[in-house]
């Protein structure tokens, strides 16, 4: 019985904040002014700033610092766990440096090739995003009309209806050495004999450019559309060149929308598991898969974790100094 | 070099519509000429055919006897001043009055000394620095017209450039437009829906409805001799009777109307039996009795004292509203009295039936 009446709950008590919603502006008319104690009272205000609260500690804060917990002790057999042994320690995180201790070569070569090559492949998986996005997003945004909008935002969006992994396959197929494009580029006589674009990455990297391309239009789109038009044509009109308007007028006034994208396409990127595990050839690893064979293949979780924050604060270090360079602060993305 | 331009049977449409009709003008190098009409009747969408933004449906724009058509508007001589100025606002004012430069590859220290120079000449020669942002609305103004300036156009284009400023701002911005045009002395062509503007800062107007130039001229011939009823009614204040011709006797025509029959100069060639309108100004209207005049038998309903100007209302038969402006050293008359008003015949005119400007009471 109470499988049943268990889901229902979150339902009631989002249709109750409703009634309330709507009997108060019935009662107050807009409310909008008002400070959010005085509009809600004391005693909901509390439960509200509570209920959030433990929302995002329990499920976002608390599981995250369990992991950075988890990363800084070794691994041990639970009839260790808790002995002399189970102390802090940075090996999770040397290990990726320097690999096993007593390495001849000294250095984790393998995995610091790994985690290098993931990291220059997301920046140019992000360059090449942003070359494609940018041309959509300033036609969606200051040419198309209202119709081939609509159209172009249902284009852009019903694909990614299709679950990741089922896109990857498609991608796969599309490549594979008897897929579309080989068959293709047989048939048009531009190569003899098919090209292996899963050998050579072009799958993989054309499947995360793909897969993150609505993170980058959207936050473009946001930013040239909240620009002036008059401000294109008067550039134009002192005699600019359509690139010069581009990158010296429309660029810089779409910098924060420009920031915003292409730091969550190379985040994502960077941390994307489904199109590697699909789309790569069979010698290149994404370092995420090597995060995910730790946890699920040596069941090393303390490895994995060190790892997987390893790469994530390289990230944010790389995406810092990159907006820093470009002046651009965190406070202009968010808006 | 010279710099006339000439609007050869210029028609603009979209789609359907059509924005501006059949237009034929030639504006001399050097003048400041302003098109003047009310909201909608196409002034913005001759301004952008002239800066190229617009190619014309039918018809030719010829700069310097040059046909522009198909010369984008990055390659014309002209430089446009847009209705919010359009200022870039991530640059300094100083790189916003240079990007023209930039655009052409002049070099930074020669770019900074036009910059400064032109910024002398707007009077903010220290503010430079300063971000568009940080600037009052007569600044920002004056920072547009420079960066238009800057790139030493043929002709300059000016859409409704002071409409977004207060009125006393205005006011100023009219003579600092008018002698920054005498000092660089090339064309100004300025487009306003505020007759004072045109009146006071144009050597010539063109007059414009509907897409349609009505008239072009001086401030004085479109203000005494208003070739269409339009431009009678929409310049300045102007009573109309609206009646059918009775008699043309040489240059002039009488027509009858509602309030009797009405004298006046016959300008457009009228002939007996057509509708027509007879004009009156508010300031021709008085109460004294001589030759060769209208009468016009009202009643007074109110008067609005301006000071050195008092505005008397009447009414007439049928329900003719008139107005008759008069000065200081003239007696008022009683509101609710009746009298007789008279008006030179050489200060009415005679014009036919068309359209009138929104706001009259043309019936
Ligand atoms: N791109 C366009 N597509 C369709 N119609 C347009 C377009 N641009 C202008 N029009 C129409 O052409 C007519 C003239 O417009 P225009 O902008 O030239 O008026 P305007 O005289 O500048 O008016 P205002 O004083 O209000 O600025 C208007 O009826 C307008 O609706
Ligand atoms: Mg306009």
């Amino acid at each position: 019985m109470s499988r049943f009446l268990l889901p229902l709950i979150p339902v009631a008590v989002a249709l109750i904040f409703w009634g309330m919603a709507a009997a108060e502006r019935r009662a107050v008319g807009n409310v909008a002014h008002l400070g959010f104690f005085r509009r809600n009272g004391a005693a909901l205000s509390v439960y509200l700033l509570g209920a959030v609260g433990l929302w995002i500690l329990l499920l976002i804060v608390l599981p995250q610092l369990y992991m950075v917990e988890f990363s800084f002790r070794p691994r041990l057999p639970p009839s260790e766990m808790g002995g002399p042994k189970d102390a802090y320690t940075l090996a999770n995180y040397s290990y990726l440096i320097f690999g096993r201790p007593g390495d001849p070569e000294g250095y984790n070569k393998l995995h610091l090739g790994i985690f290098l090559r993931t990291i220059v492949a997301s920046i140019f998986v992000t360059m090449l995003n942003f070359a494609i996005c940018y041309p959509i997003a300033f036609f969606m945004a200051k040419v198309a009309k209202g119709g081939q909008m609509r159209l172009m935002v249902l284009a852009l969006i019903v694909p990614f209806w299709v679950n990741e992994i089922l896109r990857a396959f498609a991608f796969r197929i599309l490549f594979s050495s008897s897929g579309v494009f080989n068959t293709l580029l047989l048939a048009s006589g531009l190569v003899d004999a098919p090209v292996d674009f899963l050998r050579s990455d072009i799958a993989l990297y054309a499947g995360l450019s793909y897969a993150y391309l609505l993170l980058m239009i959207f936050p473009l789109y946001n930013a040239i559309e909240a620009m002036d038009s008059n401000q294109i044509e008067a550039a134009r009109d002192l005699g600019a060149p359509w690139w010069h308007i581009h990158l010296f007028v429309v660029m810089p006034y779409a910098k924060p929308g420009i920031a915003a994208g292409c730091t969550m396409v190379f985040m994502l990127t960077a941390g994307a598991l489904a199109a590697p595990q699909v789309l790569g050839g069979p010698s290149s690893l994404w370092f995420t898969q090597v995060v995910y064979n730790w946890f699920y293949q040596a069941f090393n979780w303390n490895l994995g974790a060190a790892y997987a924050f390893a790469l994530l604060i390289a990230c944010i270090i790389f995406v810092m100094v990159v907006l820093r360079l470009f002046k651009v602060s965190l406070g202009e993305i968010a808006r | 070099m010279s710099a006339d331009v000439e609007l050869d049977h210029v028609t603009i449409a979209f789609g359907n519509f059509i924005a501006v009709n059949d237009a034929s003008l030639k504006i001399n190098n050097g003048e400041f000429f302003s098109f003047l009409g009310p909201s909608g009747c196409g002034k913005t969408t001759i301004l952008r055919t002239v800066s190229g933004f617009l190619e014309p449906t039918k018809g030719a724009v010829r700069i310097g006897g040059r046909d522009m058509s198909g010369i984008g508007p990055n390659k014309r001589p002209t430089a446009l001043i847009f209705q919010n100025l359009a200022l870039f606002p991530l640059m300094t004012v100083a790189e916003n009055i240079a990007y023209g430069l930039r655009v052409r590859g002049m070099g930074r220290t020669e770019r900074r000394r036009k910059a400064e120079h032109l910024l002398n000449m707007i009077a903010l020669s220290d503010q430079g620095g300063k971000m568009v942002a940080e600037l009052s609305g007569g600044q920002k103004q004056r920072v547009a017209i420079a960066r238009a300036l800057a790139v030493e156009p043929q002709v300059l284009l000016l859409d409704e450039p002071l409409s977004a400023l207060d009125l006393k701002l205005r006011q100023h911005m009219r003579n600092e437009l008018r002698a920054i045009q005498q000092r660089v002395g090339i064309t100004f062509i300025y487009i306003t829906h505020d007759q004072g503007e045109a009146l006071t800062m144009s050597d010539r107007i063109a007059v414009m409805n509907e897409g349609v130039i009505q008239q072009v001229g001086d401030a004085k011939s479109i203000y005494d001799r208003p070739a269409t009823s339009f431009v009678a009614s929409f310049v300045g204040e102007n009573n109309s009777l609206i009646g059918k011709v009775v008699q043309v006797d040489g240059a002039y025509a009488q027509i009858k109307t509602q309030m009797g029959n009405v004298t006046g100069r016959n300008l457009q060639d009228i002939r007996i039996g057509e509708s027509a309108v007879a004009f009156i100004r508010p300031e021709k209207l008085t109460q004294h009795a001589a030759a060769n005049q209208n009468r016009l038998q009202t009643t007074v309903k109110s008067i609005a004292f301006e000071g050195n100007l008092s505005h008397v209302y009447l009414v007439g038969p049928g329900h003719r509203h008139l107005t008759m402006t008069v000065g200081r050293e003239t007696p008022l008359p009683e509101a609710g009295a009746d009298i007789g008003l008279h008006a030179a015949i050489d200060d009415t005119l005679i014009l036919p039936m068309g359209k009138l400007a929104s706001g009259e009471t043309g019936q």
